[in-house]
């Protein structure tokens, strides 16, 4: 790309935020199951709703309320939350260089640095239409995951227990679903499976939220063993 | 709570705008590369674990792992995201209402 801002025909753009807006309206509706699991779990509406505003990434959230569901102190959910944020820290370096935001621009769009808002824009051609992407994608997403958050954690209250509707079953599904498209990597399959024997093989013996930051060292074990071995292979050719 | 919530979602912004900050090239050392590839593998699948085999502190069979199997055939079949997740509730609530 010569023109590093090309103007984006108006058919385009308006292409790529119906889509940004699918896509939010979608994840915006599995907002409303975690809204209700939180309130299960037995966060405060106020509190669930504060972690879709600050925290506002799925997956850390619904391990952070798993953590608290299954009884563990809130400091094991607080460390999950955060390792599986560093997720979003490799999304923003591939999406950098494409969004080229700068100066104020970035602080305020990094809380829209998302599994959505990153596959809507990475795979665009011109960093205009990556940007429309992006901040279609992100925005909207935003306003209906708090929006069904709030629906989700009062309708929580009102029909108890979550477990009646298999909304804990739903969180499963949807841990699967998000690992799902890194299972192509013959690598990646070794790793999910060993990192889930370990984690239930020490559900028994240790406090609730323990066993998923047991399986995080797994990752960081099996990072570091793989590098011994490319070494060893550079030394012997 | 409050400080755990409030501290997690800092920390989970600040993750958020480094990725946007901090030169490409530290990442681009292939041991953080790599290690930071594997994080969210071994967490998804152990969470996943968790959250379906997991009672407290006993493993327990029950709804949920029908959930899942069921999920995985959504999965299978590239069924979307929210359809994949709600077969998944359905399918415990039902088996929870029939047994």
């Amino acid at each position: 790309m010569t023109d590093p801002t090309p103007r984006l025909p108006g058919a385009e753009r308006r292409a790529i935020i119906r889509d940004g807006l699918g896509v939010g309206i979608a994840t915006g509706l599995y907002g409303a199951s975690y809204g209700a699991v939180s309130v299960g779990a037995g966060l405060s509406v106020l509190q669930t709703c504060a972690l879709s505003l600050l925290m506002f990434t799925g997956a850390s959230q619904f391990a952070f309320i798993g953590a608290a569901a299954a009884g563990g102190a809130p400091l094991s959910g607080a460390v999950t939350a955060l390792m599986l944020g560093t997720r979003n820290t490799l999304y923003g370096l591939k999406l950098a260089p494409l969004l080229a935001f700068r100066g104020w621009r970035r602080p305020a769009v990094a809380h829209l640095v998302l599994d959505e808002s990153t596959a809507m824009s990475v795979t665009r051609d011109s960093g205009e239409a990556a940007r429309v992407g992006f901040l279609s994608t992100g925005l909207a997403v935003f306003v209906f995951w708090n929006l069904f958050t709030f629906l989700g954690a009062i309708a929580g209250n009102l029909i108890g227990d979550p477990r009646t509707y298999g909304l804990d079953a739903a969180v499963g599904g949807a841990f699967l679903a998000l690992l799902w498209p890194r299972l192509t990597e013959p690598r990646n399959r070794v790793i999910a499976v060993v990192a889930a024997a370990v984690a239930l093989g020490v559900v028994p013996i240790t406090a609730a939220g323990v066993p998923v930051l047991v399986a995080g060292g797994v990752a960081l074990l099996a990072g570091l063993l793989g590098r011994g071995r490319t070494q060893a292979e550079e030394g012997t050719s | 709570m409050w400080w755990a919530i409030l501290g997690a979602a800092a920390g989970c912004y600040l993750l958020k705008l480094a990725g946007l900050s901090i030169p490409a090239r530290v990442l681009e050392r292939p041991l953080v590369e790599r290690i930071a590839d594997l994080i969210p593998v071994a967490l998804l699948a152990a969470l996943v674990a968790v959250q379906v085999f997991a009672r407290g502190t006993h493993l327990a069979l029950d709804a949920r792992a029908a959930g899942l199997g069921v999920a995985v055939v959504a999965l299978l079949l590239r069924a979307p995201f929210l359809v994949v997740v709600i077969a998944a509730a359905l399918t415990a609530a039902l088996l929870r209402l029939v047994v």
